[in-house]
């Protein structure tokens, strides 16, 4: 039986009650709306790109503490980086989210905490839903992307 | 006269007896089995209920010992699933108190009796500029099938409001009434607040427009004793699968009028009377309606589901499901930060509500790890989300098997909720 523990993780639950990069961003160049019919929850992410690499990113929006702990994570993750880099690092979390193998958790940083979802199948879609919406905002999606 | 023949005389249902929750429970293998390690505390009856064994078995009886296609074959089998079948459309009747069998019309669902009076009645009552009103504590399935039809005849669709409370704002309503409204289509029973909405009060006004009236019963036929004729609507709607019958299997009552002059829905076999490649003369009521082979278990399941509320009493399940739900109602406002999103002074056994500063989704969770099931989100009415300012609520919606002790498990459960996220 998955532990709760597993799931609500402390670093999760702190990011949830204080997420990090949650604001606008005025010089964003891309944004990308996440949005999970189901649950009600809607994240708008905005992206600063310059020469390949994410400048700055923050988000804004409402959900549960798993996708709103994710949000501001990924932002954590993935500013500095470059967009190919991004990318990676979310096929990588989406590996472990899902539970399938071949990705140690160490590749992850801090975003192992979220390996604890896989335990809960309906719950995917929370932690991966700014991820959706940063890929969308990288590939310059015009249409909010939705989970469901 | 002896006390032995008042005696013998007694009726054996005895409604006079107490009503006994754990015998009730007894009926429902489902409520004997664990989650997570835990006994079920099964709190999502607006979304389904669970089934009792009676009509577990009037469906395995059915395909073992009857099953065939009705309305067809001269043989024994078709002939008795043929009168299986009838004779639930007769239980729905008096269910409903209808006049007459013939307006009992089986459909999958709610959803689908909605779209057929759009789709049938709607395209050839409702013109240009015409109105329909519903109110906004509708179901998706009472919105779009009436903003499809307004797109398609240029109609248009109206919004009762209501108050903090949840309750439909009357005035309001009547305001909005007018010579261009052809239809109100309402919920009987909100599925997202419990309120009960004043339904004879609603048809008594529309009649003075010469407006139709649909009322969404799916949240009042588990719950209240129903009469469509004191009422006095013109189509009533319901979904087997929420009052203890199978999924898939529903019902559309109508007016006998109304439904001899409307067009039909779906073409193909049964519902025809004759059919030549130049003209087709279509089947009699209720057959008109029910082209195809219908849900023929799903129609028996909803019978015996019928059957068994009435060998309880329908009366005597709304007055234990009054009980828990002042009860529940208490506990849940004993819990800091918690809010009802829906506080009618009539309402039914829905507990919809907010915890400060904990997303819906994760009190989901929180509770399934505690064995107790309850739904999490917009319920499928958005706008309704809007009006009181919540993106979603968590949602525990009660049945006749629940119990006082799951109102204490509920109330538990979300105080663990609480110090996850303290």
């Amino acid at each position: 039986m998955p532990d709760l523990r597993d799931l609500y993780q402390d670093v999760i639950l702190e990011h949830s009650k204080r997420p990090r990069n949650y604001r606008t961003l005025e010089a964003a160049n891309c944004t990308a709306e996440g949005f999970n019919p189901l649950c009600g929850d809607h994240f708008t992410i905005y992206v600063q790109v310059g020469d390949g690499q994410i400048r700055d990113i923050s988000f804004q929006g409402s959900g549960c503490a798993i996708s709103k702990a994710s949000a501001s994570m990924m932002t954590q993750a993935v500013k500095g980086k470059r967009t190919e880099e991004a990318e990676e690092l979310f096929q990588k979390f989406h590996h472990v989210v899902t539970g399938k193998n071949g990705v140690e958790s160490n590749e992850l940083g801090k975003l192992a905490a979220f390996a604890g979802v896989s335990e809960y199948p309906v719950r995917v879609k929370c932690a991966t839903l700014a991820w959706h919406a940063l890929r969308a905002a990288l590939q310059g999606e015009q249409h909010a992307v939705s989970t469901e | 006269m002896t006390t032995a023949a008042n005696t013998a005389v007694r009726p054996k249902a005895a409604p006079q007896t107490a009503f006994d929750v754990y015998k009730v429970r007894a009926d429902f293998p489902i409520l004997a089995r664990k989650i997570q390690g835990k006994p079920l505390v099964y709190l999502d009856n607006a979304a389904t209920t669970q089934k009792p064994q009676a009509v577990i078995d009037a469906i395995v009886r059915y395909y073992t010992a009857e099953n065939s296609n009705i309305h067809r074959g001269v043989h024994t089998l078709s002939e008795l699933a043929t009168e299986s079948y009838e004779r639930s459309r007769v239980t729905v009747q008096r269910f409903l108190n209808a006049a007459d069998p013939r307006e009992i019309i089986f459909v999958r669902g709610a959803t689908e009796g909605i779209n057929l009076v759009a789709q049938t009645w709607g395209r050839t009552h409702v013109g240009r500029g015409d109105e329909i009103l519903i109110s906004a504590m509708e179901h998706h399935s009472n919105i779009v099938p009436w903003q499809i039809l307004c797109e398609q005849q240029g109609a248009n669709l109206r919004v009762a409001p209501v108050n903090d409370a949840g309750e439909l704002l009357l005035d309001e309503f009547e305001k909005l009434l007018g010579p261009k409204t052809k239809l109100v289509a309402m919920a009987h029973v909100s599925n997202a607040l419990g309120t009960v909405n004043p339904v004879r009060k609603i048809a008594e006004a529309a009649r003075r427009f010469n407006a139709r009236v649909l009322l969404d019963g799916a949240q009042a036929a588990p719950h209240m004793s129903l009469d469509v004729r004191a009422i006095d609507c013109d189509f009533y709607v319901f979904s087997g699968h929420k009052v203890y019958a199978p999924t898939g299997i529903g019902i559309l009552y109508g007016k006998e009028e109304l439904l001899e002059a409307m067009p039909p829905y779906q073409g193909g076999g049964d519902m025809i009377s004759s059919v030549t490649f130049e003209k087709t003369l279509y089947n009699r009521l209720p057959y008109k309606f029910e082209a195809g082979t219908p849900h023929i278990s799903g129609a028996i399941g909803l019978g015996a589901a019928i059957e068994y509320l009435n060998s309880i009493g329908i009366e005597r399940i709304a007055r234990h499901e009054k009980q828990v739900l002042a009860y529940g109602t208490k506990r849940l406002l004993e819990i800091p930060g918690l809010r009802l999103i829906g506080t009618a002074r009539e309402k039914e056994g829905i507990l919809s509500f907010v915890l400060e500063g904990i997303h819906p989704h994760d009190v989901g969770t929180v509770l399934d790890q505690g064995g107790i099931a309850i739904r999490t989100g917009h319920h499928c009415a958005q706008p309704l989300m809007e009006r009181f300012g919540v993106p979603a609520t968590a949602r525990a919606s009660l049945a006749l098997y629940n119990t006082m002790e799951e109102m204490d498990a509920l109330a538990s459960g979300l105080q663990k909720v609480r110090e996850v996220f303290a």
